[in-house]
């Protein structure tokens, strides 16, 4: 690999580029469905290749390639170079990255089963058993389950004399069972909507899930759903369970705190942010017991990794503390705009994407309440959990998502079970009518495999950490 | 590029090393640029060139798929061997009929000398053009413009050997000021059909005309929905209902619907993979040659399109619609029309008493996907309309409405009608008026 990383900078120096980095990325990923008692797909595929990203008269190239030889290196740095001349043909200001950083270091996802190890006839096996718990309930038409795993060896070499080499692994997996009924679908999933649960972790992760344990209960509730009542629309409290919990910070939260969206980089597709720069360490985010960090450092986390795409090592920084918004999630050029150093967010969607500004693990840090006291300590509302649809306006203030599965909250008890619960908002109040957040035994970090991003799109790998909490005066019920 | 006679000699070499009862070979390569800019600057700007590789070996009635982007001997060697293994390892899916048997393939137009050797500079030169209007506006301007060239192989031990190569282009943009946006875009697989400037100049107009946005309670409203809106209606429903496997699995709108009048009958739907004003494909990710497939005609339920698998479960033939293997989702129409009215937006403006116009949908998702209820916000142009004229711009809101009833309420269709790009492939819609659509939410800005 250093041959090829030395000669991409070696030939953008020589053609004039003021920085120059290089990300070789080589991927695997093992892929096994099970629909319906058949194994409906079960796919391995690899992919590997080169990015180099140059700055030159102030301008950003960058340009990749599948093929992995000196001569196609020199060829992508040249075209990197020759794309930054043409971007400083349309500039307002220079790129200015900041100071150098430089790490020479390795960095390996712990695993205590290599999940690549693991014999494939053990994981179908698996998900056919789960398969089965689910269609013991009966109505279920479409029983759906899934694991997935990632080995990702990427390489990283700046100009600036960093050279690093990461091998990050991810275990995932989850189950989905749909009940049809008379003009109507409901599903069900476990342990996360999207499909699956996914971290950087072995295949310990998948044996902790349980999968086949929660089948039939994921198909009886499926089917239950059919039959259950419309969430009524009314304005009231709403304790959101964890999964869905994580999408609120994932959307609400996650991606208003992208600096490159509030500086406008993505304007055109996603949107911007209403956290524009001004409002940095004053403004009132949410209630006072709402602290959110991003960590890209802790065990596990689907968005926990050694060092970013641009050489940064992973952090944890707070973002919401006691209630205030007090940081941004920052790339090397970002920071420098409001003079700080990188947090180190800057991720890339393989070796022909140029990286972003990605989540790490955003973390709504535990409060203090045990979920059936804070239950009990409810006279009326609604508890919503497990996320099934979700949208939020370009600025990230108006939400409206939906979720698998609710129940009426009466004098303190779970009661009436609800389908096709949806709750809407406007972001800062929202999270101003927090009142509880439970504690630690409650607490995990979910993964969301899915986070779409950037043009042409990017999708990464993100985490979150949350416990279930209580909002107060939350509009439920929008779908009649 | 790889080149015709390169993709053969690969997906021979490949079919000659399984040993499997069936095997398919999916071989793609891909050359594209692309130049983002935000504030009036280019700030990202790519270039990439990748192959793909894709092997589905069939042993009884037993699949694996392996795939790599590494064309070396070995390399073809590994995958064919580990999609083998694969199969091997797992139990029979009795659904599973065969892979499809060679067909003829239409011989289309999609590849533009000229689109696939626009260079870094060409796209630099046209995105300065929208970014200085924008500026002699005082305002700003981001966007996207997209090159690039494509070529699909597929062949199988049937028998079956497609190829095709293909360009698009694609530019997007929102302009803004402090309290305004305007969005304009435009797509062809001809780079020259694209003008710029025209582009620029409709989103400029667009964020002068909705400066000082107002407040609007949510409600029910007539709408006038721009193309751009209906188009993002169209790929929601595609994906949604319009497939098989949804129909099949009881998760489509078009369930106990065939043959029964579910929209307006104004409106017809169909998708054409050959229609050479669309971004055509001839033939789908099996080597199927793709059929026009009337989805909704005259707001009749008519048809899903199918793939081998679903087509196999029917007893039927596919429809030229399948995906990539393996592919849980099923078949997906991506080359989807919608048939043009006679009216123009000036007269659908002069025919609404009061209403919104909508020039775009923002994150739309389902809801209810078996009703096809659909949850968005509006963006980047939302007017009050007035006795026939525009009052004044509003700020954005939130619709939770049913595509099927909002299609079932149709006053006016659109004569003119835009390319847009899809998840899949290309969608070309009209602009709509429709009778009624309901906001249940509204923003700040």
């Amino acid at each position: 690999m250093r041959e090829l990383t030395d000669r991409a900078l070696n030939v953008a120096e020589i053609e004039g580029a003021t920085y120059a980095d290089i990300r070789t990325v080589r991927r695997e990923n093992q892929s096994i469905v099970v629909k319906n008692g058949k194994v409906e797909a079960l796919s391995q595929d690899e992919n590997q290749g080169f990015g180099v990203r140059v700055i030159l008269n102030g301008g950003w190239g960058f340009a990749s390639s599948s093929l992995l030889s000196l001569e196609e290196v020199e060829r992508v740095t040249a075209l990197a170079v020759e794309i930054a001349r043409a971007s400083a043909l349309v500039k307002t200001k220079e790129v200015d990255i900041g100071p150098p950083i430089v790490y020479s270091d390795t960095y390996s996802t712990p695993v205590k089963i290599d999940p690549f190890q693991v014999p494939l006839e053990r994981k179908i096996e698996l998900l056919l058993a789960a398969d089965a718990g689910m269609r013991l309930a009966e109505g279920v038409a479409v029983a759906k389950s899934n694991l997935q795993f990632v080995r990702e060896r990427k390489g990283f070499a700046s100009s600036e004399g960093s050279f690093i080499e990461q091998e990050i692994i991810e275990s995932g997996g989850g189950l989905e069972a749909t009940a049809v009924g008379e003009g109507d679908v409901q599903k069900r999933s476990y342990p996360n909507s999207f499909g699956r649960h996914q971290g950087t972790a072995g295949y310990e992760l998948i044996e902790e899930m349980d999968l086949v344990g929660n089948a039939q209960r994921v198909g009886e509730e499926a089917v239950a759903l059919l039959t259950a009542p419309q969430c009524p629309g009314m304005v009231t409290i709403l304790i959101l369970g964890a999964t869905q919990l994580a999408l609120q910070v994932h959307e609400s939260c996650g991606h208003p705190i992208e600096l490159d969206r509030v500086f406008g980089s993505e304007a055109s597709y996603a949107g911007t942010s209403f956290l524009t720069t001004e409002k940095l360490g004053t403004f009132r985010y949410g209630s006072e017991i709402v602290n959110i960090t991003a960590d890209a450092t802790i065990p596990g986390g689907l968005g926990t990794f050694g060092y970013d795409d641009e050489g940064a090592p992973a952090q944890r920084v707070p973002i919401v503390k006691d209630g205030t918004f007090v940081g941004y999630l920052t790339s090397r050029e970002t920071a420098a705009m409001l003079g700080q150093e990188s947090n180190g967010c800057m991720r890339a969607d393989g070796w022909n994407r140029i990286p972003l500004i990605r989540m790490t693990n955003i973390n709504l840090e535990p409060g203090k309440w045990d979920f059936e006291d804070l239950i009990a300590d409810t006279d009326e509302g609604i508890y919503m959990e497990m996320n099934k649809s979700w949208s939020i306006d370009d600025k990230r203030l108006n939400f409206q998502f939906g979720t698998e599965i609710a129940y009426q909250i009466k004098k303190g008890k779970l009661g009436q079970l609800y389908k096709n619960a949806t709750y809407t908002g406007i972001t800062p109040e929202f999270w101003a009518g927090c009142d509880a957040i439970c504690n630690q035994k409650h607490w995990n970090v979910w993964g969301t495999p899915n986070c779409g991003k950037g043009q042409p799109q990017q999708v990464a790998h993100v985490g979150h950490g949350t416990a279930p909490a209580r909002f107060r005066n939350v509009q439920v019920g929008v779908m009649k | 590029m790889l080149g015709e006679r390169k993709m053969r000699e690969i997906a021979e070499r490949v079919l000659s090393l399984s040993a499997a009862n069936q095997t398919e070979v999916i071989i793609m390569s891909e050359d594209s640029g692309l130049t983002r800019f935000a504030n009036s600057y280019i700030h990202q700007n790519v270039a990439e060139r990748n192959v793909g590789l894709r092997v589905r070996a069939v042993v009884g009635k037993k699949i694996g798929v392996a795939s790599s982007n590494d064309l070396s001997q070995e390399a073809l060697e590994r995958v064919v061997e580990r999609a083998m293994t694969i199969a091997k390892l797992q139990p029979e899916n009795p659904d599973f009929t065969s892979l499809p048997s060679p067909a003829t393939v239409a011989e289309i137009e999609a590849f533009d000398e000229a689109t696939a050797s626009f260079s870094p500079e060409d796209r630099a030169k046209a995105v300065g053009l929208v970014c200085q209007l924008a500026l002699n506006n005082g305002l700003i301007a981001s966007g996207a413009f997209t090159t690039g060239a494509g070529e699909l192989a597929v062949a199988n031990s049937l028998g079956i050997f497609a190829y095709y190569s293909t360009t698009t282009a694609d530019i997007n943009t929102v302009i803004m000021s402090d309290d305004s946006a305007g969005y304009a875009a435009a797509t062809a697989w001809k780079v020259g059909e694209i003008n710029t400037e025209v582009v620029g100049a409709e989103a400029v107009e667009k964020a002068l005309q909705t400066r000082n946005p107002r407040e609007l309670s949510p409600g029910r409203y007539p709408v006038i929905l721009e193309e751009y809106a209906v188009a993002d209606m169209l790929e929601t429903l595609a994906y949604l209902g319009f497939g098989a496997l949804a129909v099949q699995e009881g998760r489509s709108f078009m369930v106990d619907s065939f043959g029964k009048q579910i929209m307006s009958d104004a409106i017809s739907i169909w998708d054409d993979g050959l229609d050479p004003t669309g971004l055509p494909m001839p033939f789908d990710f099996e080597g199927v040659p793709r059929q026009r497939v009337d989805l909704i005609k005259g707001g009749v339920a008519e048809a899903v399109v199918y793939d081998s698998y679903t087509a196999g479960k029917e007893g039927r033939a596919s429809t030229g619609h399948g995906l990539p293997a393996p592919n849980t989702y099923g078949p997906v129409p991506g080359h989807i029309f919608m048939a043009p009215g006679e009216a123009s937006k000036e007269e659908m403006l002069e025919t609404m008493e009061r209403g919104l116009w909508v020039t775009r949908f923002h994150y739309t998702v389902p809801v209810h996907p078996k009703l096809a209820i659909v949850t968005g916000m509006t963006r980047d142009g939302t007017f009050l309309i007035e006795r026939g004229e525009v009052a004044y711009p509003i700020k954005n809101l939130r619709f939770t409405q049913s595509y099927i009833e909002a299609l079932a309420n149709v006053e006016l269709v659109g004569r003119a009608t835009r390319l847009q790009q899809s998840w899949f492939g290309g969608v070309r819609a009209p602009a709509l008026k429709l009778a009624e659509f309901e906001f249940t939410g509204a923003t700040e800005f």
